[in-house]
C-alpha cells in the first residue's frame, strides 16, 4: 500500500496507550486519502482537549483555536473560500458542551462542513468529569455521587433541527466508519458524526468491551429519509444504533450568501471596488 | 417677539419613539444643508420601542459644528413628558413650539395645531411634514427649497404619498403666517446646488464605510446598541461589495467567525459592544497567540452590565486596553470625527493586516448617532491588498523575523500548510512545551507591537499654540466640544492634544505630555481611564481632570465652563 499523504509520521502524539482517538486518526486520514481529496484545500478545525489534538498528527491546514469554538471558526473559513474541504472535530465536552450553542445554530446554518464529535461521555484532558453525554449515575472525582443531568443526545437533537446529516458510528468498527466519515464529507451541507470511542484511562464503563456488547447498526430497513424514524431510533439506549440515522438535501449556507450572487470567487481574491465605494458614499451621504 | 436674525441657530425637538423624531431630524438637516447651512444632529434616546421621551438637537451655523450644546433657541414639543425634561435647556429667550391640545396651556408657546393639522392632512403620519413646514417658516426658510426637500423626501410628486406629505407641509407653513420669521437665521450666501451637496452621514455610517475603504469583505455580530448601525449599514452593501454577513449566534460566535475568516484570506471585522466584547475577551486572547489580524469595532456605552444601552460613555477604554488573557501586542484607535471614524476604520484594516495583530476601533454612541456634514471623504487611489504569500511546500507560520512579523499564508494558495494552534506553538504552528520555543515565541509576538507603536501608528493632532503651556488632551469623541469650547474662550498658552490612537502611545503624545505644565484630560467617565493610561504609558498624569458620566456627552457649554474655573493668569 503506498504511502497515506495525509499522515504526518514521527509526531510526539499526546494520547494514552490504547486510547480510542488513535483508530478515529486512521480513520479520517484513510477517508481522507480514499476520497482523494486535494492535501491543499482540506482545512481542519478543532478546539481544545485531547480529541482536538488530532489534526496536529495529520498533514493538513489546521486551525486548532478555542474550546468549544471549532463550529465558528469553520463556518467562516467555508464562507470565506468556498472551493476548501472543511472538517471541524473535537470531542463530546468541546462540541456538546462549551460549544453547545454554535452546535445548535452551526445546524440550523448548514454550512457544507462535516462535524465529527469524538464521544466518549467523560472528559479526558481535565481528568475524568462527567461531560455532557455522562450516563446517570457516573461516578467520577467531581459528580461524587454520580451524574445527576440527563445525557445530552446529540443525535436527536439534531435531527429535532433537521440537520442535513445525522450519523453516529464506533470507533471500534474500522470499515463501516469509514463508510460513514465517507459519506458525511462528501454529503453537501452540515454532517454529524457523534464517533463513540472509549476513554482507557478515565472511563472505566464505557470500554471498547461495552461498546461493543451495547451498540449495533440501524435496521437494514432504516429509511434515512424518514425524519420520525430516525428522530425515535435516535431516542433509543439499547442498543446504541450505529449508521447514517437521517440525510437530507438542503439549502448550503454559503451558497445563499449576497456576498457571492455576482462574484463566485473566494473573498482573498476580490478587491474594493473604489468606484462603487465612491458611490455608496454619496448614496448614504444624504442624511 | 421676534428676535433680531441669528447667524446660527440650536434647535430641540422632544416626543416619544415612534412619533418620527428621526423623519423630522432628516428633513430639517437635509433642508438647512441645501440652503447653505452647516449642521449638526445629535439624538438621546430611551431604551424602548415606542413610548418614552427620547430628544434631537440639531444645529446649524454657518461654520461646521460637530458638538453637542445643552442651550437652545428653539423647542419643539412633541409629547406631554418632553416639557419637564427638557425645559432646563431652555434660555430665556427659547422659543417653545407645541399642540396645546395634547401640553395644555404653556406660557409663551407658540402654537402648533398638530393634531387638528394631521387629521386634516390624513393621519399622524403626516405631523412630520406638517412640522417641517412650521418650523421652516418661523426659522425664515425658503418655501421652494422646503417643497423640494419634501419632496425628494418622500420621493416624486407624482407619487400620492410624496403629494400628500407636500399638502401637509403646506398647512405647516401656513399654520406658522403669525410667527414667520420669529427665530429667523441670517440667510447664508448662497443655496447649495445639489452637485454640491455635502455628505451628510452619521458615525456608524462613516465607521462602514471606512471598513469598506480598508477591504472589509466579511462581518460577523451579535445585534446591540450603539453597535448595530454598522453591521446593519454592511448588510444592505453585501451584495454591491461582495461581503460576507453573518449575524452569529453569541458575540463568542462572531470573533471566532472573524478569525476563521482572516484564516481564509477574509478581512473581516466585528461589531459590538462593552457587553458583547467582554463575551469576545477569549477570542480576542485567540487572536494574539494565532497572530491573526482582526478588527474590532467596540462601540462604548454606560455599564457596568447593561448599564444605559442607548446613552454614551468612553468607559470602555480600559476593557480595549486589557480585555483578553495573556500579553499580545494590539492597538487601539478612537476617532472622535466622521472623517476619522471613517480614516480609522480603514487604518485599522491595514494595521491589523500589517501586524497580524487585533486592532480595536473604539467609538460611542454619541459619536455613531450624531449626524453631520462633512464635504467628502477621501478614498485611497488604489484598493488595499491584504498581505498573504503564496506558500511553499516548506511553509512555517511561525517563521521567525526580525520585526516578528511571518509571512501570512492561507489555505488553497501555494504548496505549503497553514498550522495555527492556540496552545504554545513552534515555527510550524505545532504544539510546542520547549520553554525557549515558548520564550522565543512571545518575544517575536511583542516585537510586533513596536510596528503599532511607530510604523502603522495615527499621530496625535496638536490644536493650539506650538509652544503651549497648559494641554487639555482628549480622545474620541470629545473633540468637538473641546474645539468649539476653545474656540469661545480665550485660553492663553492652551492646546489641545486630540488622539486618534489611545494604545500604544505614539511618540508626538509623549513629547507633548512632557512639554506641558499642566496636562488636563478630558473623558466621558467616572474613573479617568485615559489619564491612567496616559500615566502609566508615559510616568506623566493629569493635573486636572475633567469627567462626565451620566449618561450623554460632553456639552459646549460644559467644557467652557471647564476652562472658564481654570485660572489662566
Amino acid at each position: 500500500m503506498s504511502e497515506n499523504r495525509f499522515a504526518r509520521p514521527g509526531c510526539d502524539v499526546a494520547w494514552c496507550p490504547g486510547c480510542g482517538n488513535y483508530g478515529i486518526l486512521n480513520q479520517v486520514r484513510d477517508t481522507l486519502a480514499a476520497l482523494d481529496l486535494d492535501q491543499q484545500r482540506t482545512v481542519l478545525v478543532s478546539g481544545i482537549g485531547q480529541a482536538a489534538k488530532l489534526p496536529q498528527y495529520l498533514r493538513v491546514h489546521y486551525f486548532n483555536g478555542l474550546h468549544g469554538r471549532a463550529l465558528p471558526v469553520a463556518t467562516a473559513i467555508k464562507a470565506s473560500n468556498r472551493n476548501l474541504t472543511v472538517i471541524a472535530e473535537s470531542g463530546d465536552g468541546d462540541m456538546y458542551g462549551e460549544g453547545g450553542n454554535h452546535f445548535l445554530h452551526c445546524i440550523r446554518r448548514n454550512p457544507d462542513l462535516t462535524n465529527i464529535v469524538h464521544n466518549n461521555m467523560v472528559y479526558g484532558l481535565t481528568k475524568g468529569q462527567a461531560s455532557p453525554t455522562s450516563p446517570r449515575g457516573f461516578v467520577t472525582p467531581l459528580q461524587v455521587d454520580g451524574v445527576i443531568l440527563e445525557p445530552f443526545n446529540p443525535l436527536a437533537v439534531a435531527i429535532a433541527l433537521d440537520a442535513a446529516f445525522v450519523a453516529r458510528a464506533y470507533v471500534g468498527n474500522v470499515e463501516e466508519t469509514r463508510a460513514i466519515l465517507q459519506a458525511a464529507i462528501q454529503h453537501r451541507g452540515y454532517a454529524l458524526v457523534d464517533l463513540l470511542q472509549p476513554c482507557v484511562t478515565f472511563n472505566k464503563l464505557n470500554t471498547y468491551q461495552w461498546f461493543a456488547a451495547h451498540t449495533a447498526p440501524l435496521p437494514s430497513d432504516h429509511d434515512p429519509g424518514d425524519r420520525q424514524q430516525a428522530f425515535a431510533r435516535a431516542c433509543e439506549e439499547e442498543p446504541l444504533r450505529l449508521g447514517i440515522f437521517y440525510q437530507k438535501e438542503k439549502p448550503v449556507f454559503e451558497e445563499q450568501l449576497a456576498a457571492y450572487a455576482a462574484d463566485p470567487r473566494p473573498v482573498h481574491e476580490r478587491r474594493v471596488d473604489l468606484g462603487l465605494l465612491a458611490t455608496t458614499m454619496r448614496e448614504l451621504g444624504w442624511g | 417677539m421676534a428676535t433680531p436674525p441669528r447667524s446660527e441657530v440650536a434647535l430641540l425637538f422632544g416626543g416619544e419613539a415612534g412619533q418620527g423624531l428621526q423623519t423630522l431630524q432628516t428633513l430639517m438637516l437635509r433642508l438647512l444643508s441645501q440652503a447653505g447651512w452647516h449642521v449638526f444632529a445629535a439624538s438621546e434616546f430611551m431604551s424602548r420601542i415606542r413610548g418614552g421621551s427620547n430628544s434631537v438637537t440639531l444645529r446649524a451655523a454657518p461654520h461646521p459644528v460637530n458638538a453637542w450644546c445643552e442651550k437652545v433657541d428653539l423647542c419643539l414639543i412633541l409629547d406631554p413628558a418632553a416639557l419637564p425634561r427638557l425645559q432646563g435647556r431652555f434660555g430665556t429667550e427659547t422659543v417653545v413650539v407645541g399642540d396645546p391640545r395634547s401640553l395644555g396651556e404653556v406660557a409663551g408657546m407658540i402654537p402648533l395645531p398638530l393634531q387638528e393639522l394631521s387629521k386634516a392632512a390624513g393621519g399622524v403620519l403626516f405631523a412630520n411634514a406638517i412640522a417641517c413646514g412650521f418650523l421652516a417658516r418661523l426659522l425664515g426658510l425658503d418655501r421652494e427649497l422646503l417643497n423640494a426637500t419634501v419632496a425628494s423626501y418622500f420621493g416624486d410628486s407624482a407619487n400620492a404619498q410624496s403629494a400628500a406629505n407636500l399638502a401637509a407641509t403646506r398647512h405647516g407653513w401656513e399654520a406658522a403666517a403669525p410667527h414667520a420669521g420669529c427665530c429667523a437665521l441670517l440667510l447664508p450666501s448662497q443655496p447649495r446646488a445639489a452637485a454640491e451637496r455635502p455628505l451628510l452621514l452619521d458615525g456608524s455610517a462613516a465607521v462602514a464605510l471606512g471598513a469598506l475603504a480598508g477591504g472589509c469583505n466579511f462581518i460577523a455580530s451579535y445585534p446591540m446598541s450603539p453597535s448595530t448601525g454598522v453591521l446593519i449599514h454592511l448588510a444592505r452593501q453585501a451584495r454591491t461589495h461582495g461581503v460576507v454577513v453573518e449575524q452569529a449566534e453569541d458575540e463568542i460566535a462572531a470573533i471566532n467567525m472573524a478569525l476563521g475568516s482572516w484564516y481564509a484570506g477574509g478581512r473581516a471585522l466585528v461589531s459590538t459592544s462593552g457587553g458583547g466584547f467582554d463575551l469576545m475577551t477569549e477570542g480576542l486572547s485567540l487572536c494574539g497567540a494565532i497572530e491573526s489580524p482582526l478588527v474590532i469595532h467596540l462601540a462604548q456605552r454606560p455599564g457596568p452590565a447593561t448599564g444605559l444601552p442607548t446613552r454614551s460613555e468612553q468607559g470602555d477604554l480600559e476593557l480595549a486596553r486589557y480585555g483578553g488573557h495573556g500579553e499580545f501586542p494590539r492597538a487601539i484607535l478612537a476617532p472622535g470625527t466622521l472623517e476619522d471614524a471613517f480614516l480609522c476604520a480603514a487604518h485599522a484594516f491595514a494595521m491589523a493586516d500589517a501586524s497580524q495583530s487585533p486592532v480595536i476601533l473604539l467609538t460611542d454612541q454619541f459619536l455613531l448617532d450624531s449626524v453631520y456634514d462633512i464635504p467628502d471623504l477621501p478614498l485611497a487611489d488604489r484598493p488595499p491588498e491584504t498581505q498573504i504569500v503564496v506558500t511553499a511546500a516548506d511553509y512555517q507560520r511561525y517563521a521567525p523575523s526580525v520585526n516578528g512579523v511571518s509571512p501570512r499564508g492561507i489555505p488553497g494558495l501555494g504548496a505549503g500548510l497553514v498550522c495555527v494552534d492556540s496552545d504554545e506553538h513552534d515555527a510550524q504552528g505545532c504544539i510546542t512545551e520547549d520553554f525557549a520555543v515558548r520564550t522565543a515565541m512571545v518575544d517575536k509576538r511583542l516585537a510586533k507591537g513596536e510596528l503599532l507603536r511607530f510604523d502603522l501608528a495615527l499621530p496625535p493632532r496638536l490644536y493650539g499654540p506650538a509652544d503651549f503651556t497648559s494641554l487639555i488632551v482628549g480622545f474620541g469623541s470629545t473633540y468637538g466640544c473641546v474645539r468649539e469650547a476653545l474656540a469661545r474662550v480665550d485660553a492663553p498658552h492652551t492646546a489641545f492634544l486630540y488622539c486618534p490612537q489611545v494604545y500604544p502611545l505614539p511618540a508626538e503624545v509623549v513629547d507633548a505630555l512632557l512639554q506641558a505644565q499642566i496636562v488636563i484630560v478630558i473623558e466621558n467617565n467616572a474613573t479617568g481611564q485615559f489619564a491612567r493610561l496616559l500615566r502609566a504609558e508615559t510616568g506623566r498624569g493629569a493635573d486636572r481632570q475633567w469627567l462626565k458620566y451620566n449618561g450623554l456627552p460632553f456639552s459646549v457649554e460644559e467644557v467652557v465652563a471647564h476652562l472658564q474655573e481654570e485660572d489662566w493668569s
